[in-house]
């Protein structure tokens, strides 16, 4: 009895654990409700094909929105930093193209992030503001440099950084689910570990405080918005080379991303954010679309319950405050009480 | 006129002498000359408009005197590089009423922010920064039991916690002064006793304070000397063994209606 007490105490403090329950639960339902799809391993191959670039762009707006701050302006910068790759890869010798256009795509990245950071930071223009006005800028500049032109990255199948980034070598795992959970990992660390990432809490939670003890939030936000600049490029690298093809318009996930931070237990307010909670949330925003066309109820259907399933865990990660089990339960224990004693 | 560079560097923990500070063509300091001694508590009291943030925000390097020399603890303060920042590598510590914590943030890290224990790639020292935190909690500002932790978020404490965290901070960073501005505000009775008990154990841990409150016999039970602040000047300064709590309110009504009866001459 103790053992499963301070089991449940550990899990339900676990980072992401609630939603990724929340995953499982989906995964359940959708093997009852269409089992000749998701019985077979193809589908979840898919999911960690086509889910990465989201989630890579969706884990450094979880820093940002921790911050207190938004990053609408990432799409533009996943097409800005494809177009990067691709004028790269056709413009230099094959044996270094890929390497050359990957620090051309972070450096456009960190660019555009470091001009949001500047308006943000230095001239105080509200972070929805600027980067709304961001993303229709980069957006231009993107399909204006490449002509609106789509690309292809000539022989990229062949090509050691594809392998590396995209390849599937242990049994068809995509690579970029692994470089994903690996990025996972890392800001984790960054913002539960590191000075930076308490920073980011702190000015999150209330820049004032932040500043009088000595946080300087000024550079602090400048290079928060960098990171996300540089973490939407990597996936902007992701998503190009996996297809081999740069598109002028691709990059279209804002709103699933900021949906898989917000399922994730991540709130608006700033101050606390969860890194693992993003990266299920992603899978389960991710799954939703194509596992509900999968049980093959009517198309009109789809977005109802997509939109249900969202409204549902953002209802229940309100409810509980911090988005985790301990929480709901000493909460449905509290209104218990509450009406007894009434 | 002493020089105060002759003085012992070690009887002060704080010297303003002679500081102005103008707002454009407004003046909203005239000659302060303000020493506090190690191991004293100096209420500062005064109107709304008397001067006592504007003295605040120069000794915490939010903008520079216009005129005057600054001391901290016999070492003079160079304006040009005083900021928030190296006032507390200068020694001065302040508690506000309401932005010293990160509501949602865990106490440990209260503790820290701004100077964390890192290794040198920034990595916060957690298993450190804890016990310290809970040393602090346990030692200097007597926290027991009421299921309070490092672990604790700042949501969780009562405002009279919440400013014990802050003395408790202040003290463990080897403050020469603690600034106390308006720390008593919005609490209930109860818990500005905490907060009393807290401002006590600054002075028993020899340390410097100045105290800032409305209420009078708030100032009057934890400061050493009063000092009465009117409209940017020093009025006076009264030392505790001098007057009770009676004739000091007596003597601030008398004052504030002298200060009328010249207005109106």
């Amino acid at each position: 009895m103790n053992f499963l007490k301070s089991a449940y105490r550990f899990l339900g403090r676990l980072e992401g654990f609630a939603i990724a329950t929340v995953l499982l639960v989906l995964y359940l339902v959708l093997i009852v409700a269409a089992p000749a799809v998701f019985t077979r391993p193809m589908i979840y191959f898919s999911f960690l094909e086509t889910v990465p670039p989201t989630l890579i762009a969706a884990l450094g707006l979880t820093l940002v929105i921790t911050a207190g701050e938004i990053d609408l302006s990432f799409p533009a910068v996943v097409s800005l930093s494809g177009f990067a790759l691709a004028w790269g890869w056709k413009t230099f010798d094959p044996a270094y193209c890929a390497v050359i256009g990957i620090i051309l795509a972070l450096a456009a990245g960190a660019l555009v992030g470091y001009i949001n950071g500047l308006m943000v930071a230095r001239i105080g223009v509200p972070s929805i503001m600027a980067t709304l006005a961001a993303n229709f800028f980069w957006y231009g500049i993107s399909i204006l440099l490449a002509g609106g032109l789509q690309q292809t990255l000539r022989g990229s199948e062949e090509n050691f950084v594809h392998e590396l980034l995209v390849g599937r070598p242990f049994g068809g795992i995509p690579l970029q689910a692994l470089w994903s959970l690996v990025l996972a990992v890392f800001l984790w660390f960054i913002l539960n570990r590191h000075k930076f990432g308490e920073s980011v809490m702190f000015i999150g939670d209330n820049a004032n405080v932040a500043r009088v003890m000595g946080v300087n939030v000024e550079a602090t936000r400048i290079r928060l918005f960098t990171l996300h600049g540089m973490i939407a490029a990597f996936s902007g690298i992701v998503l190009t080379l996996n297809i081999g093809v740069f598109y002028p318009n691709q990059g279209n996930y804002l709103l699933p991303a900021m949906a898989s931070v917000f399922v994730g237990g991540t709130s608006i307010d700033g101050g606390a954010g969860s890194i693992f909670g993003t990266f299920f949330g992603s899978y389960v925003i991710g799954s939703l679309e194509a596992g509900v066309v999968a049980t093959t109820i009517s198309g009109y259907w789809v977005q109802v319950v997509e939109g249900g399933v969202m409204a549902a865990v953002v209802v229940l990660n309100a409810a509980t405050g911090k988005g985790d089990f301990a929480s709901l339960f000493s909460r449905f224990r509290q209104v218990g009480r509450g009406s007894r004693e009434t | 006129m002493s020089n105060p560079l002759h003085d012992s560097p070690d009887q002060y923990a704080l010297r303003m002498v002679n500081i102005d500070k103008y707002f454009g063509l407004v003046r909203a300091l005239t000659k302060i000359n303000l020493d506090v001694s190690r191991n004293e508590i100096v209420g500062l009291i005064g109107d709304n408009g008397a001067g006592k943030s504007t003295i605040v925000k120069i000794l915490t390097g939010v903008f520079p005197p216009s005129n005057g020399e600054l001391y901290i603890a016999g070492r003079k303060v160079d304006f040009r590089h005083y900021n928030v920042q190296s006032a507390h590598r200068h020694g001065i510590e302040t508690v506000y009423q309401d932005k010293s914590l990160g509501e949602k943030q865990v106490l440990w890290r209260n503790f820290f922010i701004g100077r964390q224990i890192v290794n040198r790639f920034g990595f916060i020292d957690v298993k450190r920064e804890k016990a310290i935190a809970s040393e602090i909690m346990l030692k200097t500002i007597g926290f027991r039991g009421k299921g309070i932790t490092v672990e604790s978020t700042v949501s969780q404490l009562s405002g009279g916690e919440r400013q014990g965290i802050a003395i408790g901070r202040a003290m463990y960073f080897e403050a020469d002064l603690i600034i106390l501005d308006e720390p008593t505000v919005a609490l209930s009775l109860k818990e500005v006793a905490k907060v009393i008990n807290f401002v006590h154990k600054i002075k028993e841990a020899g340390k410097a304070s100045i105290y800032i409150s409305h209420s009078l016999p708030d100032v009057y039970e934890v400061c050493d000397r009063f000092v009465v602040l009117d409209r940017g000047e020093i009025g006076a300064s009264i030392s505790k063994k001098e007057i009770t709590l009676k004739e000091l309110d007596d003597f601030l009504l008398e004052y504030a209606h002298g200060r009328k009866d010249k207005a109106q001459q």
